[in-house]
């Protein structure tokens, strides 16, 4: 209901805001990031900038809160009233393609050739968004804290074992010195627990569905490597190295003020923490059988299927695809920037910069979510097995029912075309 | 009556008019909608075309199947135990799940077992969280009403009084219901932490640190209970209102009359108070009882449903399958449901407190 006063505020302001523009042509734009103040300016920098480089378009930006942004863009479409450019989740594109909101982008590959494979939004072999930025999680924790127990520094070369992490894990208990030895940040409900937690998954060998057909995840979700993921995830609130209901203040300053000796985070967060310690360590994802993986893929721009001139919505995309707006996005709101180039132009990405080591993750350890309109409802399906298993359910009988649900739903929807 | 009900009344209808017409347009027609594509496939976005699906929505919602399973036996006939004494059965995956002899269970969840002498009996259900949810939402209902309305009854009788200052009173039971239900369960979520809550500190000073601290919306055995208790406190004000208004109407020659009998204060409540509130208590039960069954708010800010499904009510599945999962369809189905539902009790509330003449 929320969302859908909010579409109609919104399209209110957009049709009062258009009838005052002159011989160009108005572009409509909608963004996640209303409330983040950082982030609006830089985009609307982009926007002016833009507005002021030529003089065939203008482009105008509504911006929406981040948790009704989805719900606002369903709403739309389904009330025929997309904007002509829009932002989607990267592992939401896919679906929104499908569903025929998405058209594909008009941009020169060429200008995109050196961008992080996680920022570009490919679904049937088409490109359908990009992204000015990445984001990768990391095991956050502090030299001394590694001295202190004894343990060595893992590098992206030899990160740490699954045993290894284990072992880690149980130092930390043991010492005494924390609330709990691993904050993984359960208090982030939704798509977090896919995207952070899933590549452990993967990391034991299991996945969501089954990416060479996309029709099923009977054996990859059920199968041995997945309740062996299961069973290890389960162990990690059984034996107490993790909280399965976190306080989300703790999730924010937990590890800032020494409640934890582990977070596993990601870069966004990672500004703060260099703030709270002077010896931050970030820490690839440790290796549980088939390769180290964290999650890849933020916020992406794409162009509506509505959009009456997707030559202009491409301009703007393309426009916007400068290393020194990627570089301004980085240093703004701490994201890791698309290009190395960018990096180079950023405080933190660039070579030696404290987060650099960010960039390197993504690159070398990256894995998108499930290229399908299906990721999500698979996501949530996910998300509910992980929170029941943590609280103690049944590992085989969860996961066989996720598989279900999942299997339920790709087939209520054709096999999403596959 | 229903003479007088279409018969040159104009005026009555032009003034129900505005009302009549929104209500149409917006819950009879909706409704009338969800009915319509409980019986399809729709999805809430998708470019296939929505298909006519008979009955099955309904069947993969309800479905119920029995399950009995003899103990599992060594060569010798024994039978045998796991680890912790308890007897030992086959894994029901193993007939729930592709197994071509028990086509009725595929896809089934266990609900709830029962053990009955050494074989032990399986309440399997196609969709276990539908099932919880009706559970919980039933739960909720019968704790709700009568805790509720009774407690709005006691406020009510206390505020009704001429004292000093008893406006007071009446604002602050009342505060709780002004507040927006999202805005006081995201405060009650602070007061339920399980690690530095309100509720816990307090507990924990009364007791001297006796009392253990209790993760109240992170433990099944909790959860649905701190709901509970915190949806009876926010909405009993408004119930008190109601009573309130009825205790007003009583005309007070008849307390007189009682006092002149040296009636006490019980039979001066019960022979007096009670009767003339007769039609009040019908109304109070009746929106009580429909207010618990739409539970949603308080579990979408609160618990989304978890743990372990132990919060998990009709309408936020509803809602959950309609708009997170874009099923549609599923949401519909469940709606419809919960109307048939809700008809049939409030239906039933009113027989049994129709006027016996």
């Amino acid at each position: 209901m929320t969302s859908l006063r909010l579409l109609a505020t919104s399209i209110a302001i957009t049709t009062a805001m258009s009838s005052a523009t002159f011989a160009q042509t108005t572009l409509t734009m909608w963004y996640h990031g209303a409330g983040n103040e950082v982030e609006s300016n830089i985009v609307n920098q982009i926007i002016s900038d833009f507005n002021a480089s030529q003089s065939d378009w203008v482009v105008e930006m509504q911006s929406f809160p981040q948790a009704a942004y989805n719900d606002s863009v369903v709403a739309g479409a389904l009330a025929g009233n997309l904007p002509d450019i829009l932002d989607v989740d990267g592992p939401v594109m896919p679906n929104w393609a499908w569903s025929g909101y998405m058209q594909p982008l008009q941009i020169d590959e060429a200008k995109i050739a050196n961008y992080l494979p996680g920022t570009k939004g490919v679904w049937n072999d088409q490109l359908y968004s990009i992204g000015l930025w990445d984001a990768a999680i990391s095991l956050v924790t502090r030299k001394s804290y590694l001295d202190e127990l004894g343990l060595r520094v893992p590098t992206l070369e030899q990160p740490w074992t699954g045993d290894e992490f284990m072992d880690a894990l149980a130092k930390a208990k043991a010492s005494g010195k924390f609330d709990y030895a691993l904050d993984l940040g359960t208090a982030w409900t939704g798509e977090w627990y896919p995207y952070a937690f899933s590549p452990f998954l993967q990391s034991f060998g299991g996945d969501i569905v089954d990416r060479s057909t996309y029709t099923t995840a009977e054996g990859v979700l059920n199968g041995d490597a997945a309740v062996e993921f299961g069973n290890w995830w389960q162990g990690l609130f059984n034996d107490g190295y993790a909280q399965a209901t976190q306080d989300p203040a703790d999730r924010d300053n937990g590890f800032n003020s020494g409640k934890y000796a582990f977070s596993w985070n990601g870069n966004w967060a990672a500004l703060g923490t260099l703030d709270a310690y002077d010896d931050v360590l970030f820490l690839p994802a440790p290796d549980f059988g088939n390769g180290p993986k964290i999650g890849a893929a933020s916020w992406q721009f794409g162009v509506s299927a509505a959009s009456e001139h997707p030559e202009g919505a491409s301009a703007f995309i393309e426009f916007a695809l400068q290393d020194k707006y990627l570089a301004e996005f980085s240093n703004g709101i701490g994201l890791i920037p698309a290009t190395a180039s960018a990096a180079a132009m950023t405080e933190n990405y660039k070579d030696g910069g404290p987060l650099a080591v960010f960039f390197d993750l993504s690159e070398a350890q990256a894995l998108v979510r499930p290229v399908t309109p299906g990721y999500v409802v698979a996501a949530k399906v996910f998300e509910k097995a992980l929170a029941d298993i943590a609280n103690g359910a049944d590992v085989q009988d969860t996961l066989d029912s996720a598989v279900d649900e999942i299997d339920a739903d790709i087939a209520k929807n054709n096999s999403y075309g596959f | 009556m229903a003479s007088k009900f279409t018969r040159s009344n104009s005026t009555g209808w032009l003034m129900a008019g505005p009302a009549a017409v929104l209500m149409g347009l917006f819950i009879v027609l909706p409704f009338l909608f969800a009915i319509g594509l409980s019986f399809t496939n729709q999805r809430l976005i998708s470019p296939n075309p929505t298909q006519f699906v008979g009955l099955s929505n309904y069947s993969q919602l309800l479905g119920i199947g029995l399950l009995t399973l003899e103990p599992e036996r060594d060569d010798a006939g024994e039978i045998l135990r796991e680890e912790d004494g308890t007897v030992s059965y086959p894994a029901l995956r193993g007939y729930t799940r592709n197994n071509p002899d028990y086509p009725q269970f595929d896809g089934m969840r266990e609900w709830f077992s029962v053990s009955l002498g050494e074989s032990r009996t399986y309440v399997l259900a196609r969709d276990v969280v539908f099932a919880k949810a009706v559970v919980n939402t039933i739960i909720f209902v019968l704790v709700v009403a009568p805790v509720q309305g009774g407690l709005a009854l006691v406020l009510a009788l206390l505020i009704n009084q001429k004292l000093r200052g008893i406006n007071v009173f009446r604002a602050i039971y009342f505060m709780p219901v002004v507040v927006s239900i999202v805005v006081v369960s995201l405060l009650w979520r602070f007061i339920y932490d399980g690690q530095s809550g309100l509720l816990n500190n307090l507990l924990g000073a009364l007791t001297f640190g006796a009392f253990p601290r209790i993760d109240w919306l992170g433990n099944p055995s909790t959860a649905l209970g701190a709901i509970i208790a915190m949806s009876i406190w926010q909405a009993v004000g408004f119930h008190m209102v109601i009573w309130l208004s009825g205790l007003q109407t009583i005309s007070p020659s008849l307390y007189e009359a009682a006092a002149i009998e040296g009636a006490s204060k019980w039979q001066t409540f019960r022979y007096v108070t009670w009767p003339g509130l007769r039609n009040t208590a019908v109304l109070v039960l009746i929106v009580i009882t429909m207010q618990a069954f739409a539970l949603f708010a308080q579990i979408d800010v609160m618990t989304s449903g978890g743990p372990l499904d132990s919060t998990q009510t009709i309408v936020f599945q509803a809602v959950e399958r309609g708009y997170g999962k874009q099923d549609i369809s599923g949401g519909s189905t469940i709606s419809v449901i919960l109307f048939v539902f809700v008809l049939a009790i409030s239906l039933l509330q009113r027989w049994l407190t129709r006027e016996k003449k």
